[in-house]
């Protein structure tokens, strides 16, 4: 027992105290990660406690000399950089002018920091630098690997032809007022359709077998599934391309297609619901079963709905990773420039394969359609990505707080509807006795607004 | 009543099973069975196909570099060695940037837009494998050249960073030479692995534990104190595991590493210079002209690469499991 409890602390101090105290600063950082993580609370003070204290303590830990620091540093590292390249060095490009600028701000940036503290601090600072920038590359990067996609092919989005045509009549030369990705986008659609009929009923169905019967088959079961995870994805196109199109002689086909995103679908969905369906607590399960229930009505009462949003994030994840897959799609699917419905003969092209192929033209139209193509499929990824984070997000309290309030709508909506027709039933009947009210004016039937109504009900 | 002692026995259950019960049970098994069959079947199969060619090049498919299955000369020593050296190259880059960014998420980000973040991590690494393709072939391939080029003339004499037949006092040297190379198709799919990797280390750093992270900072820890003494050592199983994971995905990689190299059919070492190669390049590569025999040989560099990646992926979940921070997931 001793050992457990002291082997952390005993860690923790001997390198908290390698690095030197230092009251000042993380006094401040404490207080925020406490205040954000809610991990202790500190008794609140009294307002009269408050009160009688005039300083407001600074909680953030920014002191105006850090932010000077930075600044002079970036100012020195620049002038630095300008000089050397327009005076000392043989230096070009906009890369190795960064490069130097970045170094240049960092060793600055240091020995400002060193100026006034003490060697952790420094490296702390460094460490902070140098965080910082690598997750602005990062996202710097990746956001410019969308946004190029997106600027290359501007030129074909607003061509509303894109959308509508093929290019069965469009050669490599036609302006991007002609032709389209219709057959592509159709393709897609019909493959990833047929992969989902597939996959979810028969992941879905795994995974309750995994989750609900354990035994050693079900281990076993789950070792394989694991390891058909690691299977690269053109070892699976290649499967099926040795397999349904040389040996079966099918021939390439959309159907082969969705055979080969089937096959590398399959072990994600299943792991990934398998996860989703162990998450579920126990005691909602033995609460089920201690009243009276059998295990399948536990499945379908209790289990699923508890799971549902989890399951369905699975299948929409693993249909994102499906639809971007170029190369099972590329051994199997067999390409065509024109549009084919029919999944079971001749070859049907979807969006990544047509990508693909767009951009081995080197002709500046073809290369631009490609690169419309890869937004319109990149747009398909993100749709598909913000319904499963929205579904995904969602708990079961939040989900039932939802559905309160639709069945409150609806109930107002009805109440409303029992009022208006209740009103609307009635009209005739008060029209008349305003119009008793007033017995001096003409025939009642021919004045009334609501004359079929009045009519109906018909005056004695 | 009995004269027999009390044995502390657990009691028989007899569980009853009704109709639906037992129907969902043998439909969940009949589910659980087909998935089997389907995931043998394609394991068998490769198997069993591959083992055609390996009869026919036993030994020398390890060792030979040309790619001639209808001549009987075919090998995988040079693809594999390019695979190995495309995702040798991705690692080094996307591991420092996927830990600084897993670190920056979250240690740095300000509260309100670390939800974002993740989501945006998330994002990217569901963004198809093409996209990078067309990004590296129509950007990186011009801009990276002369970083290559001044990698190749200040490192030269490291032999992986050397470039043959370039003349560095030459200006007017034509750059075609540092295209279509190792480097270039590693990373771009360094860029795919980042975010992949960045999701596992973000996972795991932020379950360090609140209270050793407080313990730290009250012992007067700086910031990367408590990084270095606390949420490294804990998430270093997470960490390595991702990786490996990354590495799993690095080497399985086809499109973009096809769109980019210029493939070519002997090892070569220097990863700054034009042509590289690997296993899913290969076949996507000569599957269309390939016979019968020559389908079986690249069922055969198929099934080495599956085999590669199932070993990483299998020690990489054994190390996360075994990990602190693994051990509650």
């Amino acid at each position: 027992m001793t050992d457990i409890v002291v082997r952390p602390l005993t860690d923790l101090t001997v390198s908290a105290v390698t690095d030197a105290l230092e009251v000042d600063e993380t006094i401040d950082e404490f207080e925020q990660d406490t205040a954000h993580g809610g991990g202790t609370t500190v008794p609140g003070r009294g307002v009269a406690d408050r009160s009688s204290d005039p300083e407001v303590r600074r909680s953030n830990g920014l002191r105006i000399s850090d932010v000077l620091a930075v600044i002079g540093a970036a100012v020195a590292s620049l002038s630095a950089t300008i000089v050397i390249f327009t005076q000392l060095a043989p230096l070009q490009g906009p890369i190795a002018f960064a490069a130097v600028a970045y170094i240049g701000f960092v060793i600055f940036y240091a020995l400002l920091v060193a100026a006034d503290e003490s060697a952790p601090i420094v490296r702390d600072r460094i460490v902070m630098v140098a965080v910082h920038s690598l997750a602005f590359v990062v996202f710097a990067t990746l956001v410019f690997v969308v946004a190029f996609s997106v600027i290359r092919g501007a030129a074909a989005l607003p061509h509303l032809n894109f959308y509508t045509q093929d290019m069965s009549l469009a050669g490599p030369l036609d302006p991007l007022s002609d032709g389209g990705i219709v057959h592509a986008i159709a393709g897609t659609l019909i493959q990833i359709v047929i992969a989902l009929i597939i996959t979810v009923p028969l992941g879905l169905t795994t995974a309750l077998f995994l989750s609900e019967i354990p035994g050693k088959f079900a281990r076993f079961v789950r070792t394989i599934v694991e390891a058909m995870t690691a299977l690269p994805s053109i070892v699976a196109g290649l499967f099926i391309y040795a397999s349904i199109i040389l040996l079966f002689g099918l021939g390439k086909s959309g159907f082969a297609a969705s055979l080969a995103i089937s096959v590398m679908m399959l072990p994600i969905m299943i792991r990934s619901a398998d996860v989703v369906l162990r998450l579920v607590p126990h005691t909602l399960k033995e609460a089920s079963i201690g009243l009276g229930a059998g295990q399948w009505q536990t499945v379908w009462r209790v289990v699923l709905p508890t799971s549902r949003s989890g399951l369905m994030t699975a299948v929409i994840l693993a249909t994102a990773r499906g639809i971007g897959e170029t190369s099972p799609v590329l051994l199997t699917s067999g390409f065509t420039a024109g549009l084919n419905l029919d999944p079971f003969h001749g070859p049907m092209v979807s969006l990544p394969l047509a990508i693909f192929e767009f951009v081995k033209s080197p002709e500046p139209t073809m290369i631009a359609r490609g690169f419309g193509t890869a937004a319109v499929l990149m747009f398909i990824v993100l749709a598909l990505f913000v319904i499963a984070r929205v579904i995904g997000g969602q708990t079961i309290a939040k989900r039932e707080k939802r559905r309160d309030r639709v069945a409150a709508a609806i109930a107002a909506g009805s109440a409303l509807a029992t009022f208006t027709v209740a009103l609307a039933r009635s009209l005739p009947d008060r029209a008349r006795r305003i119009r008793n009210f007033f017995p001096t004016r003409g025939t009642p039937a021919s004045t009334t607004t609501s004359t079929t109504t009045s009519n109906q009900d018909g005056n004695p | 009543v009995s004269s027999e002692p009390l044995l502390d026995t657990p009691r028989r259950l007899t569980v009853l099973r009704d109709r639906p019960d037992i129907t969902f049970r043998s439909v969940a098994r009949a589910g659980g069975i087909v998935v089997l069959t389907i995931m043998l079947l394609v394991g068998l199969f490769l198997a069993f196909r591959a083992a055609q060619a390996l009869g026919v090049a036993k030994g020398s498919f390890f060792t030979e570099q040309a790619w001639n299955p209808d001549a009987g000369k075919f090998g995988i020593a040079a693809v594999l060695v390019g695979t190995l050296l495309i995702a040798a190259v991705a690692i080094v880059i996307a591991v420092p940037l996927a830990t600084g960014t897993a670190l920056y998420i979250t240690e740095y980000a300000p509260e309100r837009i670390r939800r974002f973040l993740v989501g945006l991590v998330d994002l990217m690494a569901a963004i198809p494998s093409v996209v990078y393709g067309l990004w590296g072939f129509f950007f990186l391939q011009e801009n990276i050249t002369p970083i290559s080029r001044w990698i190749s003339q200040t490192f030269g004499w490291i032999p992986i960073f050397a470039v043959d037949g370039v003349n560095p006092d030459d200006p007017l040297a034509t750059s075609t030479v540092y295209t279509s190379s190792t480097f270039i198709a590693g990373i771009v799919v360094a860029l795919m692995i980042t975010p992949i990797i960045t999701s596992i280390m973000r996972e795991v750093f932020s379950q360090a534990p609140l209270g050793e992270r407080e313990g730290a900072l009250a012992l007067g820890a700086t910031k990367l104190g408590m990084i270095r003494s606390v949420v490294i050592p804990f998430g270093a199983g997470g960490m390595i595991g991702g990786t490996m994971l990354g590495l799993g995905r690095a080497l399985g990689e086809t499109i973009a590493v096809y769109m980019i190299i210029s493939p070519i059919f002997a090892i070569q070492p220097h990863i700054l210079q034009a042509g590289a190669n690997s296993v899913s390049a290969l076949i996507a590569l000569r599957y269309g002209e390939a016979t019968q025999f020559g389908t079986s040989a690249l069922m055969a560099a198929g099934l080495t690469l599956f085999l590669m990646t199932l070993v990483i992926n299998f020690a990489a979940s054994a190390i996360v499991a075994r990990s602190r921070s693994g051990a509650s997931s």
